[in-house]
């Protein structure tokens, strides 16, 4: 089992979530296959020995901004979309092909000048994805960014309560 | 390095499969005599009237945004939670505390400003 | 990173950046204090006096020798003191007219003065950056404090209009600026500004260039240059009138301050000047010419800004340390001209039932029952047009000079023209303001304006803009010493 046969495993999971996230017509479905999209992701970032940003990504995306999703699917009460019948595929077939063609392109383009990153083997780089390397930066060189990050979550919640709070009768 | 994932790939292989096991199980397996009483959705026995869906107060999305908000802070408590005990070591202890606790203190008074503010306040 | 000796330099570092936990404290106090006792009237005046306090600090550091803090992420010293200065004495006049203006249209929250302290101190992070993490952190606190004061509005179309479309438009531009910080980590393998530059003067890729032009998008985008500018209009329209006075001089003073830092430490300087010239270029004439068409004032004083971002652009097209201060001597008197004129404009817009009329025709005769705003308002605008002796005209010769002096002729040409354009919107407010009857009657109700008392404080914080621009205007003192702050010795000694 190497790295590279997980990849490609879940890259392709993570495509197939992420089309059928496109396609599935009732909101809460597609927030379900987005679910799996971001933990095939989470995934990925394993497999290229990025712990904390594996569990950063369950933590977050997976879970508080699903959380999000899924309320605001609520609050705005968003029916079905139209089936998917209704969409003209000839459409969608030219979008893939299109899409592949501008990949195949870009990379010719990025492999000829000096666009493409150096390869980096995967070994050297288990000692700067684990929580603890994380830590020991995040705590001491940016501390101070840390303390303003503090400052930002508060703004963001003062602004949350702030603008949803019911118009008070003077 | 990998390896030492490997029995949560496991893990996650299996809750999927068991579960995957679980639904198609029942949906092949079992029986099934559909009838409209059957097919209706259960109300307590009443007919149902009207949508499921409605839309939801947006109190309800007040929590969601705090949530995300504390989420957040719980990524950055995580590290801290995995490395303080180096940091002790290290004869830096109150520094890394001096770093962490004014970092709490920050969103413990956006949680202190959120319930005086009423909006965890349900009923009014 | 050796653990044991990482907080060794925590106490020095705290206290060379002290106006900045000043205002963080006072924030946090501002937000404890609303939490128990809501609308508190000592809420504002307690923020002011934080704010005195950090100006008065910041005032002492402005001849400190330049110097980094906390592992070099951010600079201490002239440069960084006078970017805090202005953005202190943006948000002190902020805080004092936006008192009884918050309290006509009914939004007289105490959290409002709460988040400008927090978004000075966002800014304060953004202008004297080292880092790229700084940058970003600082950016992103400063934009969502603004989000929310764009919103704060919330029963007006254009108030909600204004909060989503900074709100979507500025988180976009976040996703240009992360990738572009993405990409230049990637290409030199560090975050910190003079390291970048060291890496990008033996070679660049176009990996670095992506970076780099992603970066400048995000800036631009802050600041509203042309093509980055579409939001603006709309923005500050619907915005509350002061708290729009202090998104348009701030939040463009820490943008620029920091897209100075970075295309003088990172960046090699032949590379991008073509480009962020013709930027410039779009960005005056265009800013201008719209500008003449508006009929709303608050509208016209966006397009304004738009305009004299094109003009600070030219200073820093330069690339010379004069251009580089002339950009900051630009901001400062931008700072005050745009403050008082907001300022201005918040008392004069007067409720008629749902509230918010900036129409020209509102303005009409206002000159006569208000002398002293008049008088003031028309120092802004003479000042905004570049006439000596006020600050704007010094302002705007310590851009075009350098300009001059580096090549860019055909820059400065166009500059010159635009202002002149320019002239003409504002001293048409003038013309309205002095010289017109306030004859019709659907725009009148004159009981009501003339029961629209103007506080002293506001008349005091408009009087101040207005003397300092003359002073300004006169005596160049500031402008030298922002020249200093680019000399080699003072680089040499903060990398």
């Amino acid at each position: 089992m190497t790295p590279q046969f997980l990849f490609f495993c879940l890259a392709i999971v993570a495509i197939t979530a992420a089309l059928g996230m496109l396609i599935a017509r009732s909101p809460v479905s597609s927030a379900l296959w987005l679910i799996l999209n971001l933990f095939c992701v989470a995934g990925l970032y394993l497999t290229m020995n990025a712990q904390f940003l594996a569990v950063v990504q369950v933590l977050v995306y997976a879970g508080a901004i699903m959380v999000l999703f899924l309320f605001v699917i609520m609050l705005l009460n968003v029916a079905a979309l139209p089936s998917v019948r209704d969409i003209d595929w000839r459409l969608g077939v030219g979008f893939v092909l299109g899409v592949a063609l501008l990949a195949q392109l870009s990379y010719a383009i990025a492999s000829s000048t000096d666009l493409m990153p150096a390869e980096v083997s995967l070994e050297s780089t288990v000692a700067t994805g684990s929580v603890e390397v994380v830590a020991k930066e995040l705590f001491t060189r940016f501390a101070m960014p840390l303390e303003m990050i503090g400052v930002l979550l508060l703004a963001a919640t003062i602004g949350a309560v702030l603008l949803a709070r019911r118009v008070s009768p003077k | 390095m990998l390896q030492t994932f490997f029995p949560l790939f496991l893990q996650l292989l299996m809750a999927g499969g068991l579960a995957l096991t679980l639904l198609l199980g029942a949906k092949y397996l079992g029986p099934k005599r559909p009838n409209l009483i059957k097919r209706q959705v259960y109300e307590s026995g009443m007919d149902p009237v009207g949508s499921a869906h409605q839309r939801y107060s947006v109190k309800f999305y007040l929590v969601a945004m705090i949530f995300i908000v504390f989420d957040v802070e719980v990524v950055f408590l995580y590290p801290w939670a995995v490395t303080f005990k180096d940091f002790i070591a290290a004869g830096s202890g109150l520094g890394v505390l001096a770093v962490i606790l004014p970092f709490i203190a920050i969103l413990a008074i956006g949680l202190l400003y959120d319930i005086k503010k009423g909006g965890l306040d349900f009923d009014s | 990173m050796d653990l044991s000796t990482a907080y060794d330099a925590l106490g020095a570092d705290l206290q060379a950046t002290l106006s900045l936990w000043l205002i963080v404290l006072g924030g946090l106090i501002v937000i404890v204090w609303d939490a128990f006792r809501e609308r508190d009237a000592l809420i504002p005046v307690f923020a002011g006096l934080i704010l005195v306090g950090a100006i008065v600090w910041d005032l002492f550091q402005l001849t400190a020798e330049p110097a980094t803090a906390f592992y070099g992420l951010i600079r201490t010293g002239g440069f960084a003191a006078f970017v805090n200065l202005l953005l202190e004495v943006s948000a002190l006049c902020t805080i004092v007219l936006s008192v009884p203006y918050l309290k006509r249209i009914g939004k007289d929250y105490a959290e409002v003065y709460g988040l400008v302290l927090f978004a000075v101190s966002g800014m304060m992070l953004l202008g004297a950056a080292n880092n790229l993490v700084t940058i970003f952190v600082g950016l992103e606190t400063m934009s969502i404090c603004l989000y929310i004061m764009a919103g704060l509005v919330r029963e007006d179309e254009g108030g909600i209009e204004s909060a989503l479309k900074y709100f979507l438009l500025g988180a976009f531009s976040t996703g240009f600026f992360l990738y572009g910080i993405a990409l230049l980590f990637g290409s030199t393998g560090s975050m910190y500004l003079a390291e970048i530059g060291h890496a990008a003067s033996t070679s660049t890729s176009a990996m670095y260039w992506s970076g780099v032009g992603l970066l400048l998008v995000g800036f631009l985008f802050k600041v509203s240059a042309v093509p980055f500018h579409m939001w603006t209009p709309d923005v500050y329209q619907g915005a509350p009138t002061t708290l729009t006075g202090f998104m348009s001089t701030a939040s463009k003073a820490a943008a620029f301050a920091s897209l100075i830092l970075v295309l003088f430490y990172a960046v090699p300087y032949e590379k991008w000047t073509l480009a962020v010239a013709v930027i410039a270029t779009i960005t005056m004439v265009l800013g201008n010419l719209v500008a003449l068409s508006q009929r709303n004032v608050k509208r016209m004083l966006a397009y304004s800004s738009i305009a004299h971002a094109g003009y600070v652009l030219v200073g820093i097209v330069a690339g010379s340390a004069e251009g580089y201060a002339g950009a900051l001597y630009y901001l400062l008197v931008y700072t005050l001209m745009n403050i008082g004129a907001f300022g201005v404009l918040a008392l004069m817009e007067w409720d008629n039932e749902s509230g918010r009329t900036q129409s020209l025709d509102s303005l009409a005769g206002m000159g006569y029952t208000r002398p002293f705003i008049g008088v003031a308002m028309g120092v802004f605008m003479f000042s905004l047009s570049g006439f000596p002796p006020f600050g704007g005209f010094l302002g705007k010769y310590a851009v075009f000079a350098p300009a001059i002096k580096a090549g860019y002729t055909w820059l400065v040409v166009v500059g010159v023209i635009a202002s002149m354009v320019s002239a003409y919107y504002y001293l048409r407010v003038l013309y309205v303001l002095w010289m017109k009857d306030s004859t019709d009657p659907a725009a009148m109700s004159n009981d009501k304006r003339v029961a629209l008392t103007v506080p002293a404080s506001s008349t005091a914080v408009i009087g101040f803009c207005a003397v300092l621009l003359l002073v300004f205007g006169v005596y160049p003192e500031f402008l030298q010493m922002a020249v200093d702050f680019f000399s080699p010795s003072a680089v040499s000694i903060a990398p």
